[in-house]
């Protein structure tokens, strides 16, 4: 474990307010999603999540197609397209938009893959100020921290904590209730949407046959950056095509009720283009970004291909039992939780953090929750497995390598292996309280650092066994 | 490489596949649209709809009730032809939206009611489908903090999936459909509800 992601852990652990408040905040966002999910709710929800899957899979299989007919008719509907293969290229596109129509000022909707190709630093270089407008990216913009949380950013600040951020970067008086603060944002971010002269959104779907957009939000900061704005910049990964405009039927009752137990949010978003002739409103220009960025790379790897229909809902994140410990700071890479610690890896290579796909219990959960049936656990495997490949192809043999090798050397003599365990149940079971141990000595500390045994059985199973074949 | 050429030779390295195959099969359309008489549509949509619903047996009815939501204040109203009809703009305190992108804007903004029509709503989720034409604005249902609309009692559709059954491709008609599941609201600090973030803190539907 690199020292960095272990002092990320420690120092979540050790902070008890973050630890009460992502745990009480994923916990009623988990319970909101279960109560909208019940059949008395959503009697087909385990059709409607094997369907989404199914039409993920479909349009991942023929991705080329439908990427060419969404482009076709994004240009047809007088839109622009720009293919971009990383994060370099979709700064430089944008920033050029920006440079050629002398726009100093754009807002911005909450967009994880700008937040992956870390577009608002870019934007800053190049002179142009990017404001995020969803409320909770605003306030981690102010704090110039990162996402928290796939659907709740600013999930680990405290109203003190805003309160604090508004007055120093806003010059506003401390104002600690929260109904205020929203109203501040408003005032701060109405002006700015008013005057910017770019939009930029991400996009939850893309629908091939209308070439359109399809944007999901509850705030409405989404609908004022896309429509004020005289040109709207779409930015949206490759992978976000569906075929159809009627698949929203299925998509969308499931991302409300597993993002947060919504059946619908307050504003879904279905835009085709620029403004059309005759239209009262809406933006002048629309140019969608389509952004590789290592996901051609997933798409290549067919066991791993599915992690690519995930549709950023964070339901994951909200039942990990690892995630609501050490919360979001922890995960290298700007997607955290289960979903974070498949796709970094394979999006950023397995060595930028090898032992991410390690930091898991396998339990389960997020693959049971997965509105899109992603198996997240057995992906996590098969990353683990290229990890120990990796490591054994470099010869390094770490002291839990040597101990599995002991370990199989023993099993395989069941005498010695017998003796071994007589050995270890007399040192282990010391007072013979029948208690968990908590810490091994020597070299075996490192091994009980993040786990619990439970204590030596009074008698082996073999020394059972026995005693059964004598006396039947 | 161009980059649209490279990301597509990529993806169909990476699938097998070769330039201009076609796809396979699709998974079938799945829309369930379920049987509701209208007057049970209503009352599903009434009961469901973020906001409060007014009932206008007539066009005299509709305006009333209009008048009494805008209460007199500053309010644009979109030239829609059902708002013609039923007298909106000779209310106190409405005005048309004047013409051009910067006044509708401009319009908006200064305003404290929206007025919109709609095209449809979905009873099963109390939401309002607007589509952005010539009639129709984007920004008067957003930028205004009360939200009136005023919807014909026979456009009220199942859900979302009789929507995509009488609409298969918004984007034949529209370069914005947005459906409006109630006011602006955020979450965002300490996961406390907060309406009214950016857009209406109000949303009124009168159905005539």
């Amino acid at each position: 474990m690199s020292v960095a992601f272990h002092q990320r852990i420690q120092y979540a652990l050790l902070d008890e307010r973050l630890q009460q408040a992502v745990y009480a905040a994923t916990g009623r966002l988990r319970d909101k999603r279960r109560g909208s999910i019940v059949p008395g709710q959503l009697p087909d929800y385990q059709e409607l999540r094997t369907h989404a899957h199914h039409i993920k899979k479909h349009t991942m299989e023929n991705l080329d197609y439908y990427l060419e007919v969404l482009a076709r008719r994004v240009e047809e509907r007088g839109g622009r397209v720009a293919w971009c293969r990383d994060a370099g290229e979709v700064q430089e596109v944008i920033g050029r938009l920006a440079r050629e129509r002398g726009i100093r000022l754009a807002v911005k909707s909450k967009s994880m893959t700008s937040e992956e190709v870390h577009l608002n630093e870019a934007l800053e270089r190049s002179g142009v100020e990017a404001v995020e407008t969803d409320l909770g990216e605003f306030i981690i913009q102010l704090a110039g921290e990162r996402p928290y949380h796939i659907v709740a950013p600013a999930m680990h600040k405290t109203r003190q904590q805003v309160a604090d951020l508004f007055e120093a970067k806003l010059g506003v008086g401390r104002v600690e209730e929260i109904p205020r603060q929203t109203m501040i944002a408003r005032v701060v971010l109405r002006k700015k949407f008013l005057e910017a002269g770019m939009g930029i959104s991400g996009a939850n779907f893309l629908v091939a046959e209308s070439g359109a957009v399809v944007i999901v939000e509850n705030e409405g900061n989404a609908r004022l950056a896309t429509s004020s704005p005289r040109i709207h910049v779409a930015v949206a990964g490759v992978e976000k095509v569906i075929p159809r405009a009627a698949d929203l039927a299925v998509f969308l009752p499931l991302l409300g009720r597993s993002a947060t137990g919504q059946p619908l949010t307050s504003y879904t978003s279905f835009l085709s283009g620029p403004r059309r002739a005759g239209e009262l409103d809406g933006p002048d220009e629309f140019c969608l970004i389509l952004v590789d960025n290592g996901r051609t790379r997933i798409l290549a790897d067919r066991g791993k291909r599915e992690t690519l229909y995930c549709i950023r809902c964070g339901a994951c994140l909200n039942t990990c039992p690892v995630y609501r410990r050490i919360g979001g700071y922890s995960y290298p890479g700007v997607y955290s939780g289960p979903i974070g610690a498949i796709l970094t890896p394979q999006v950023l290579g397995l060595s930028h953090e090898p032992e991410l796909p390690f930091a898991s219990s396998l339990c389960g959960a997020c693959a049971e929750v997965c509105p899109v049936k992603i198996d997240i656990p057995r992906i996590l495997l098969e990353l683990r497995g290229e990890v120990k490949k990796q490591e054994a192809r470099d010869r390094r043999w770490g002291p839990e390598k040597l101990g599995f090798l002991v370990w199989a050397w023993l099993m395989r003599h069941p005498r010695l292996f017998e003796l071994a365990g007589l050995a270890a149940q007399a040192m282990l079971s010391g007072p013979g309280d029948g208690r968990w141990i908590r810490s091994l000595p020597g070299p075996l500390k490192a091994w009980t650092a993040s786990r619990d045994f439970p204590p030596p059985a009074a008698r082996s199973f073999r020394q059972l066994w026995r005693r059964r074949v004598r006396t039947p | 490489m161009p980059a649209r050429e490279h990301i597509l030779h990529k993806i169909r390295t990476a699938l097998g596949r070769s330039s201009g195959q076609p796809p396979g099969e699709a998974p079938p359309v799945r829309l369930r649209v379920p049987a509701a008489e209208a007057g049970e549509r209503v009352r599903m949509l009434a009961e469901r709809f973020n906001g409060t619903v007014s009932h206008a047996p007539s066009a005299a009815d509709a305006r009333d009730h209009v008048a009494r939501l805008v209460d007199g204040r500053r309010a644009v109203a979109c030239p829609s032809p059902l708002l013609e009809r039923l007298g909106v703009f000779g209310l106190p305190g409405v005005e048309a939206l004047p013409d051009g992108v910067d006044g509708v804007r401009a319009a908006c903004a200064a305003a404290e009611v929206g007025i919109t029509g709609a095209e449809y709503a979905l009873a099963d989720t109390g939401a309002l489908v607007v589509i952005a034409s010539g009639q129709e604005s984007r920004l008067a249902s957003m930028l205004p903090t009360v939200h009136i609309t005023v919807l014909a009692a026979d456009r009220v559709l199942t859900g979302l999936d009789e929507l995509f059954t009488t609409v298969p491709d918004p984007a034949a008609f529209s370069s914005s459909m947005v459906l409006i599941g109630g006011p602006s609201k955020t979450a965002d600090i300490e996961q406390i509800l907060t309406l009214g973030v950016h857009g209406p803190r109000e949303i009124h539907l009168v159905l005539v």
